[in-house]
């Protein structure tokens, strides 16, 4: 681990290169990620572990992945039978309230 | 200001304007479409939509962003050299062996798949991104209720 792992081999990183970052910085990470999951993923728990942080973030992706999923099959209900254009001012003034 | 939305969670009506104008100009031009589009069509390029929104409203200031303009367009240029390709029938398709689930022993490599270009950081990039990220994704999915809510009640 002498050498400084060029930015350019960027293809196969490996997560030990952490242990070059500060203890402190990645915690500081992990506490904002934390920070971001919805409250009934998060426990306000000073002793949640990283790997938990991480575990419950993508679960939290992939929820709101599937959250734009369903919106998406959503809106493709209302296009076809609304027109947006006449709701167009009404959304856009709730876009910009 | 009050919110004329009438969305549940509506605490923070909508944060970031470029992300609302790009996804509702492209919805009028899905919709303008609508009577020539199937249902699958329709929802995929709305799908499609609400991500392009997302990065190009983050543009080139983030990796992730980034990562996912360039997976968009690939998968656009894809789609439309399927639309004009003659089948060749010299074209043998070699069968992909079948992939099997990693066991996801280090949640950082899980999570490198679920955000865009994760593969390529570096650890702490990759929990930085994955904020900036996430708190996209918030966003649109908030964007995307107040669509459904205005057009619902109007």
């Amino acid at each position: 681990m002498s050498s400084r792992r060029s930015r350019t081999s960027s293809s196969r990183m490996q997560s030990s290169s952490s242990s070059r970052m500060t203890d402190e910085q990645i915690h500081d990470l992990l506490a904002k990620l934390q920070a971001l999951l919805p409250e009934a993923r998060l426990r306000s728990n000073d002793r949640v572990s990283g790997a938990r942080v991480l575990q419950e973030t993508c679960s939290h992706i992939r929820s709101l992945h599937r959250e734009v999923d369903d919106l998406s099959e959503r809106l493709s209900e209302l296009l076809a039978n609304s027109d947006i254009n006449s709701a167009q001012a009404a959304i856009i003034r709730s876009l910009l309230a | 200001m009050e919110s004329k939305s009438l969305s549940r969670d509506c605490n923070n009506p909508n944060p970031d304007p470029k992300m609302a104008f790009h996804f509702l100009r492209a919805l009028l031009h899905i919709q303008q479409s609508a009577a020539t589009t199937s249902f699958t069509g329709r929802r995929r390029r709305i799908k499609r939509a609400a991500y392009a929104s997302m990065a190009y409203s983050s543009g080139a200031r983030r990796a992730w962003s980034r990562a996912l303009i360039h997976t968009l367009r690939r998968r656009r240029q894809r789609q439309q050299r399927a639309r004009t390709a003659v089948a060749l029938p010299r074209r043998i398709r070699v069968a992909r062996p079948p992939r099997r689930e990693v066991a996801a022993a280090d949640q950082a490599q899980v999570l490198r798949k679920l955000v865009p270009g994760g593969t390529g950081m570096e650890y702490c990039m990759l929990l930085e991104e994955t904020a900036d990220y996430i708190r996209c994704l918030a966003t649109q999915v908030q964007l995307m209720r107040n669509v459904v809510d205005s057009v619902t009640n109007s």
